[in-house]
C-alpha cells in the first residue's frame, strides 16, 4: 500500500498564526514555509507496536494505591486514514488534568487540589481494526492566563503516529455539549465548522457499562490516502 | 471522496509527564507521580553501528527568549540510510535502533539527543540526500507542528542535497548543526529559533 498525504487536507488546520491564542504571537513563524517534496525522509515514520506499552497503560484509574476522585469514564474509537481504514497497530499517548482541573506539572498553579491517586498519564496500541480504548476520569475544567476570565473546555490531550512522519498528529479531545466552546480560542482556532465538530467526542450511551462508567467515543482521521494513478504519475 | 482530517492542537504547557517523562522537564510538583518512559532523548541501542553523536540545541521565540515547553522530536535512518519502518523487512544488524527520539526543553530552551550519525538515503528522482535528521516541534503557543530539518556542518553532500537545494541560499545556514570542537564523541550544536532574526526555515510538507 502506498500512501499519499496531499498538502490540501491540511487545510482545515489551525493557522500557526491565531492572535486570540496569544501565545500563537511570538511563537509562529513569519516567514512563509518552503515547499518541498515529500521524501523518504517524510514518507517514513516511527513504528511502536505492543511491546511499546505494557498491560494496564490504558487504564487511568489503576496506576496508585486506590482509584482517583471524579467521574468514571471510558474513551474509546478508532483511528482512520483520509480513506477510512482503520490504522492498526499505532501509538496513541494521551494526558489530562484531574477531575478538579489540575495538571501534575509544576508550573500549574490552579488553586485545585491534585489527586494523589491520579498521574493523568495513559498509552495504547491501536489493534488491527485500529479500535484503542481507555478507562479515565473525566477531565475538570480550569482556567489560564489568556484573556480575563479564561476558561479551556473538558479536554484529553492526544498523541498519534500513524503510518509516516507526515500522519503525526497532536490533539485535544472535547466532550459534547460544552458551555466553554464559544469562548475557547484553541478550540475554535479551527475555523472550520465541520472539522471543530472531528474534534468532539460523542456520548456513547451503547457502551456505557452500567453501574460503571459513562462511555464517551472518538474518532481520530490521520493524513494520508491511497495513491490514485493520477498520483502515482507524478513521480 | 476523502475523510476530513482530525485537526490539530496545541500540546500545550504540560504534556511533559505524559510524553516525556524523563527529560529535562522536572514537572513532578512533590515527587509522588512517575510515568514510565517509552521514547526518550537517546536513541543509541547497543546494536546500533555507525558514529555515536550528541546533538544539544536551544529554541527561542520571537523575542529570542527561551522555550521552555518546547517537546522536539527526531526521525532519522541509521548510519547506513536505512528507516526502521517497513515491517517484514529483512532483519538488520541495528534492528533495534529506531531512529526516533523525544525531547523536552529544559527552563533554558535547552534539548538534547544521544544518537547515530545517519547515512545519506535516497531522495527524490533517485538523487540521494546528504545525511540529515527531519525535526519536528511542538509547543504551548504552536497550533500546529513545524517541520525543519538538521544537516552537519562536516558534510560535503550538503553541496548537492535537492532538499537543501530548495531553500533560498541566505537562509540554509540554519538548517545546518554546527560540530563543536573537542575530543570525544562528536557534539553538533543546532538552534531553532521559531521567528524573527535568521529564523529557521520550516517545511511545508
Amino acid at each position: 500500500m502506498s500512501l499519499v498525504y496531499p498538502k490540501e487536507s491540511l487545510s482545515v488546520y489551525p493557522k500557526h498564526l491565531s492572535p486570540e491564542y496569544r501565545s500563537t504571537v511570538k511563537r509562529s513563524p513569519s516567514k512563509p514555509l518552503i515547499i518541498v517534496p515529500h521524501t523518504l525522509s517524510e514518507l517514513t515514520g516511527p513504528v511502536y507496536g505492543h511491546d511499546a506499552i505494557q498491560v494496564g497503560d490504558n487504564d487511568l484509574t489503576k496506576q496508585h494505591k486506590g482509584e482517583p476522585l471524579g467521574e468514571r469514564i471510558i474513551v474509546h474509537g478508532h483511528v482512520y486514514d483520509e480513506d477510512k481504514r482503520p490504522v492498526p497497530e499505532t501509538l496513541v499517548e494521551i494526558w489530562q488534568a484531574n477531575a478538579c482541573g489540575r495538571y501534575v506539572h509544576n508550573v500549574d498553579q490552579h488553586p485545585a487540589p491534585l489527586d494523589p491517586n491520579f498521574t493523568g498519564a495513559g498509552r495504547t496500541v491501536t489493534d488491527k481494526n485500529g479500535y484503542y480504548k481507555f478507562i479515565t476520569v473525566k477531565p475538570g475544567a480550569y482556567p489560564w492566563g489568556n484573556h480575563p476570565n479564561a476558561w479551556r473546555p473538558n479536554h484529553i490531550h492526544f498523541s498519534v503516529f500513524g503510518h509516516s512522519f507526515l500522519s503525526r498528529l497532536v490533539t485535544q479531545m472535547y466532550f459534547p455539549g460544552d458551555y466553554l466552546f464559544p469562548f475557547d480560542p484553541i478550540f475554535n482556532s479551527v475555523t472550520d465548522e465541520k472539522a471543530r465538530m472531528r474534534m468532539i467526542s460523542s456520548f456513547d450511551l451503547e457502551n456505557t457499562i452500567p453501574d460503571w462508567a459513562l462511555c464517551f467515543r472518538f474518532d481520530i482521521v490521520l493524513r494520508g490516502r491511497e495513491a490514485t494513478p493520477q498520483d502515482t504519475d507524478k513521480h | 471522496m476523502s475523510e476530513i482530517i482530525t485537526p490539530s492542537q496545541t500540546v500545550g504547557p504540560f504534556f511533559a509527564y505524559g510524553l516525556a517523562p524523563n527529560s529535562r522537564c522536572h514537572w513532578d510538583p512533590n515527587g509522588n507521580y512517575s510515568w514510565k518512559e517509552t521514547i526518550g532523548a537517546n536513541l543509541v541501542t547497543p546494536d546500533a553501528t555507525g558514529t555515536k553523536i550528541r546533538i544539544d540545541g536551544r529554541i527561542t521565540d520571537g523575542d529570542g527568549a527561551p522555550i521552555n515547553d518546547a517537546m522536539i522530536e527526531i526521525w532519522q535512518a541509521d548510519s547506513q540510510g536505512r528507516y526502521a519502518h517497513a515491517r517484514g523487512e529483512t532483519p538488520r544488524p541495528n534492528a533495534k535502533f529506531t531512529g526516533f527520539g523525544r525531547s523536552a526543553t529544559d527552563k533554558n530552551g535547552e534539548f538534547s539527543f544521544d544518537t547515530i550519525k545517519p547515512g545519506m538515503v535516497p531522495g527524490p528522482g533517485g538523487k540521494p540526500q546528504a545525511p540529515h535528521i527531519v525535526v519536528c516541534i511542538f509547543s504551548r503557543g504552536m497550533l500546529r507542528q513545524v517541520y525543519t530539518r538538521l544537516y552537519f556542518s562536516d558534510e560535503a553532500a550538503n553541496q548537492a542535497d535537492p532538499i537543501l537545494a530548495l531553500v533560498p541560499a541566505e537562509r540554509r545556514g540554519t538548517l545546518i548543526a554546527h560540530k563543536q570542537a573537542g575530543g570525544g564523541a562528536p557534539v553538533y550544536r543546532f538552534d531553532i529559533r521559531v521567528q524573527g532574526e535568521n529564523e529557521t526555515v520550516f517545511f511545508d510538507i
